[in-house]
Order: C-alpha cells, then structure tokens, then sequence
C-alpha cells in the first residue's frame, strides 16, 4: 500500500534537489555586492516597521476589488471551457450573458475613471 | 440541450430580467450620455419598474415554474412583486430631488434601486435554498451601498459599514442553516425539504438548520432580537434611503420568510410557530416601549417598523391561510403608510438644511394644515385606529391569530398596539398644539404626490377593500 506513494517520494526528492541546486548555484555563480538599500527589509510600498494602523491609498483597494472579479471571471471560464462539450448550447448562451454583464461593468468604471491612477 | 432557446422556459422570470436588462441599459446610458441623461434616469428607472410590474400582471394567474423548479411564480408572488415594485418606484419618487441636490450625478442611486429589486423579486419567487441565498444577496449587497451612498458624511458611512457587518453575519448564519438542512434532508428545494420532514425522523440538526435560517430571515425584516442594525442604520442613512429600505426590503423579506415556513417547513409547523410567536411577541413589546424615549424621528420610525414587523409576524405564526393573507394584506398597507410617513420625513427641510427632530415638526398644523392632516392621518393609522387602513391591517391578524387558537398573542398584540400608540399621538400634539417652529420650505411635487396617494389609500381603505383583500387571499391560498 505504501508502495502507492512512491511516485511522491520522488518527486519530493526531486523537488527538493531542485530547489537546493538552484539556491546554491545562486550563491555560488551570482556576483555578491551587498549595500544599505539591498540589505534592508522591504515591503511593497510602505515603510517596514510602523504602525500597522495608517492610512493608504483607496486606490489600492479600488484595483484589488477590481481584480478580484476579473480573477473570479477567469477561474469560472476554465471549468466551463473544459465542460463545453457536455453543457452545449445553453452552457455557451449562459456564459455569454455572464459576460456580457461583466462588460457592462467593466465598460461603467473604466468610464468612471476608476482604472486611471492620476 | 437547447432549453436556452426555449422562451416558455423563461417566461415566468421575464420580469427579473426585464428589471436587470433595465438596469444596465441606465448604467451605460448615464456613464456615456453625461449629466442629462443622468438626469433622466430616475424617471426611466420608474419606466422599468412599470414595466416589470406589467410583466408581472401580464402573467395572468396560475402558477409557474423556472430554471427546475428552483423559481416559482404564483399568486403570492404576484402580489408580493407588485407591492415591492410600487415600493421601490415611491422610493425613487421620494429621493428625485435629494439625490440631484448633491450636483454629483448620483444615477447610481436608482440603477442601484433597480438591482436591489430585482433581488427582492428573485427572493420572493425562490423555492429553494440557493435561489433564496441569491436574491438576498443581490439585494442586501446593493441595499450596503445605497446606505453609504452620502459619501461625504460620517454617520452614513458608519449607517453603510454597520449594515454591511452585522448583515454579512446574518447571511453567515442563513448560509450555516441552509447547509444543516440540505445535509439532513438531502436537497435544497422547498418540496424536497417539506417531504424529507414528512417521511418523519426529522431529527435535530434539521431543527437547528431551521433555526439559523429564521435567525437570518429575522435579521432582513429586523425582527426582535436580531432588529440592532435598524435604528442605526435608519437613523444615519440619508433619508430618502431609509423611505426605501423601511419599505420595499421589507416587504420582501416578509414574503420569504412566509414561503420557507409555509413550503419548506410545512410538517414541523409546531416548532417554527413557537420561535415567531416569541420573535412577534418581543418585536411588538420592542417597538412599542423603545420608541417611547425618541426624539429624533427616523429613529422613532426604525422602532415603529420593529413593531410593525411584530404584527405582521402575528399572521404568520397563526400558519394558516388567514393569517398569512392578514400578512399580506399588513404588508401592502404597512408600506403605503411607511411612504407617506416618509414624503412627510422629507419636506422637513429648511433653507439651512434638513432636519430631524420631532420637536421641529411642532405646529406644523398652523404652517401647513395639508400636510399635518394627511400626517396625522397616517400616523393615526400606524397606531391601529379606525376607520384607517391600519386599523384593517391589525385586524386580519390578530383575527387569525384568535381562530388558530393563540389568544395569548392576540391579547399582548393589542395591549402593545395601545402602548405604541402614544407616541404615534405624541406627534400629532406637537403638530396641532406646541407653539410653531420655523417654517419648512414647500414641498417638493413628488413628496405631496407620494403623500397624497399614500393618505388616500389609507384614508379611504375602509370604503373599499375588496381589490387588496381579494388579492391577498389568493396569494395565502397559492402557498398551501
């Protein structure tokens, strides 16, 4: 029974030899120049250490929201392409008017404005 | 295969599509046409809502079905949809002005009205757990935003932020209840569930799956003890916002409620009726003495539509035929009387702004004799006094309530409807007795029409009630 999990054996070994090569030849081939601004903790945008508590942008928030629909959108498309023979024309009609709904919201911000940063 | 092209199939949710169709068509319209065609889109949102109404008439009587039963048109929704819809026209009636004041284009306000609708129409049709969920999502999401609609000020932010928490929380636990019962009875359809709690056995998790639902169901008509939000949320909402959200939603929210216990929960009928006995008993008390201290009036109004969701609750819990048509026929009244109370909310405006305290309204009887009469009258209604529709409204219900045996939440009904009535008629002697306050500015067109029509109907219901109570009896009679 164990035997079944050969396969992951393997590819963990794999995996793992793969991954150590690849970080040591990093270390060893790649030229080594530290100074102050690469050896500083970074975060996207924002100061490390500070409170946690600041204000930020509501833009940033405006185009994660928007790109969690497109993101949602796009996980829904790939069941539906792979199922499209089975669910035929009715499948087809139905993702269509689904997309056709998201372009009309899509059309509304853009004329909004809401994908212009400045 | 080809049940896309199959309009039969579609037929009964014509409407719903009709409303949404609508609602994109004004959103592109006013995001290309500029200021005008912005302008222009309260009046074409009233336009598509007539049409959905149209629609709906248009199906004639009978009962449909669509998308594999999942969606149901009947008398009941029928009646329900048209109550709804005229809401939701009076609310965009009602916010015409308030909105263009604020000289932002906001067209969102009625394309937003439109959507919340259509929700509302899809939860009143929804004959099972996923078409349920649906439509209260699709209402409740558009119904957060409108909430925060008045960006610029803090208490409406906070009225939107709270709404949006506290209703995330009751779609949580509507969700966990919906999952119970679909894991112990094996579907999500309102028959399947009733017949799966008929073969017996129905053991307790779907008991507390039923709970959970009423508790999210409870939530949306804010019923106590799940009612928190609503003065909060009424109170900081811009007004012309709280007018449609004590209306409409409600209205739907009710139907629902009456289509799960009815279809759904038939068979355990015993259990269900001891939560909404409970759940009326304590909204009435509720409404009646929390209301008693207000002095700001859309406060006083969310404590009145707690109580008022106590008494149509009353018809419920009698689950009979006659209790549910004194439901429907509360809930139509109920919301003409909202309205009107509301067109009055509104005209308190003065040159430096709105306001809202009770205190303002004082000898309003010398300023505007019109506009106090039609007030008191509707106030007088609210507080179940005849011959006003509101006396009607109580009457139903309370009459069911006796001939399905529960004298005790009769009695208490009433004694309630007595207390509550105090500050109904508090109101009217501040109008008619306090020394005037400062003038308002005249009434806008679309406030004294919402108010006149609202007046009259409950003024006059009393001469002829056939057409609502006829119509009511049918829609109760379509869900047994």
């Amino acid at each position: 029974m164990l035997q079944a999990y050969l396969p992951i054996l393997i590819f963990i070994a794999v995996a793992l030899i793969m991954g150590g090569v690849v970080i040591l030849a990093g270390r060893v081939l790649g030229p080594h120049r530290p100074d102050s601004a690469k050896l500083s903790p970074y975060e996207c945008g924002f100061e490390a250490f500070e409170d946690a508590r600041m204000k930020f942008d509501v833009r940033y928030y405006l185009v994660a929201i928007l790109f969690i629909i497109f993101d949602l959108e796009i996980a829904f498309l790939f069941p539906w392409a792979v199922a499209l023979n089975e669910i035929g024309m009715f499948g087809f009609v139905s993702m269509m008017v689904f997309l056709g709904i998201l372009t009309v919201g899509f059309i509304y911000e853009w004329k909004k404005g809401a994908l212009e940063w400045e | 295969m080809d049940q896309a092209f199959d309009l039969p199939g579609l037929y009964p949710v014509l409407p719903e599509i009709a409303l949404v169709g609508g609602a994109m068509a004004l959103l592109m319209l006013a995001a290309f046409g500029g200021a005008r065609a912005a302008g222009a889109s309260n009046w074409l949102a009233i336009v598509v809502l007539g049409l959905a109404a149209v629609l709906v008439v248009a199906t004639g009587t009978g009962k449909y079905e669509a998308f594999a039963g999942s969606f149901v048109l009947d008398d009941f929704a029928r009646f329900m949809k048209i109550v709804t819809l005229v809401g939701s026209a009076a609310a965009i009636l009602l916010a015409q002005e308030s909105v263009g004041d604020q000289a932002r284009g906001q067209y969102e306000y009625s394309v937003l009205i439109l959507l919340s609708t259509a929700g509302m129409m899809v939860m009143i049709s929804a004959a099972d757990l996923i078409a349920l969920y649906l439509g209260l999502e699709l209402m409740s999401l558009a119904l957060y935003v409108i909430a925060a609609s008045e960006r610029d000020s803090l208490r409406s932010s906070e009225a939107g932020l709270k709404y949006f928490v506290l209703g995330a929380l009751s779609s949580g636990m509507l969700l966990y209840g919906s999952s119970l019962v679909y894991g112990f009875s094996g579907t999500v359809g309102f028959a399947g569930i009733a017949r799966a709690l008929a073969g017996g056995d129905s053991g307790i998790g779907l008991t507390i799956g039923l709970v959970f639902i009423f508790a999210g169901l409870c939530f949306k008509v804010s019923a106590v003890p799940f009612h928190m939000w609503t003065p909060d949320v009424y109170e900081g909402a811009p007004t012309y916002v709280t007018a449609f959200f004590a209306a409409a939603p409600k209205v739907a929210a009710m139907a629902v409620f009456m289509r799960t216990a009815t279809n759904a929960f038939a068979p355990i009928v015993v259990q269900w009726q001891q939560i909404i006995v409970f759940v009326a008993i304590a909204s009435m008390a509720l409404g009646a003495f929390a209301a008693i201290g207000q002095t700001n009036i859309k406060r006083l109004m969310a404590y009145s539509s707690i109580g008022h969701m106590g008494f149509a609750l009353v018809g419920l819990s009698a689950a009979t035929p006659e209790g549910l048509q004194g439901v429907a026929i509360y809930m139509a009244i109920y919301m003409a009387m909202t309205l009107g109370a509301f067109a009055c909310i509104l005209a308190m405006r003065r040159a430096d702004g709105a306001v809202e305290q009770i205190a303002d309204l004082a000898g309003l009887a010398r300023r505007s004799p019109t506009v106090a009469f039609f007030l008191a009258m509707l106030l007088f209604s609210l507080a179940g006094i005849p011959p006003l529709a509101g006396f009607f409204a109580k009457f139903y219900v309370f009459l069911a309530a006796i001939k399905a045996g529960l004298y005790a939440l009769a009695v208490i009904g009433v004694i309630t409807s007595v207390i509550g009535a105090y500050y109904y008629l508090l109101i009217i002697k501040v109008m008619y007795f306090d020394e005037p306050a400062p003038a308002f500015e005249p009434m806008r067109g679309e406030l004294r029409m919402v108010l006149g029509v609202s007046g009259l109907f409950v003024l006059l219901f009393f001469i002829y009630p056939r057409p609502v109570v006829e119509a009511a009896a049918l829609a109760a009679k379509s869900l047994f």
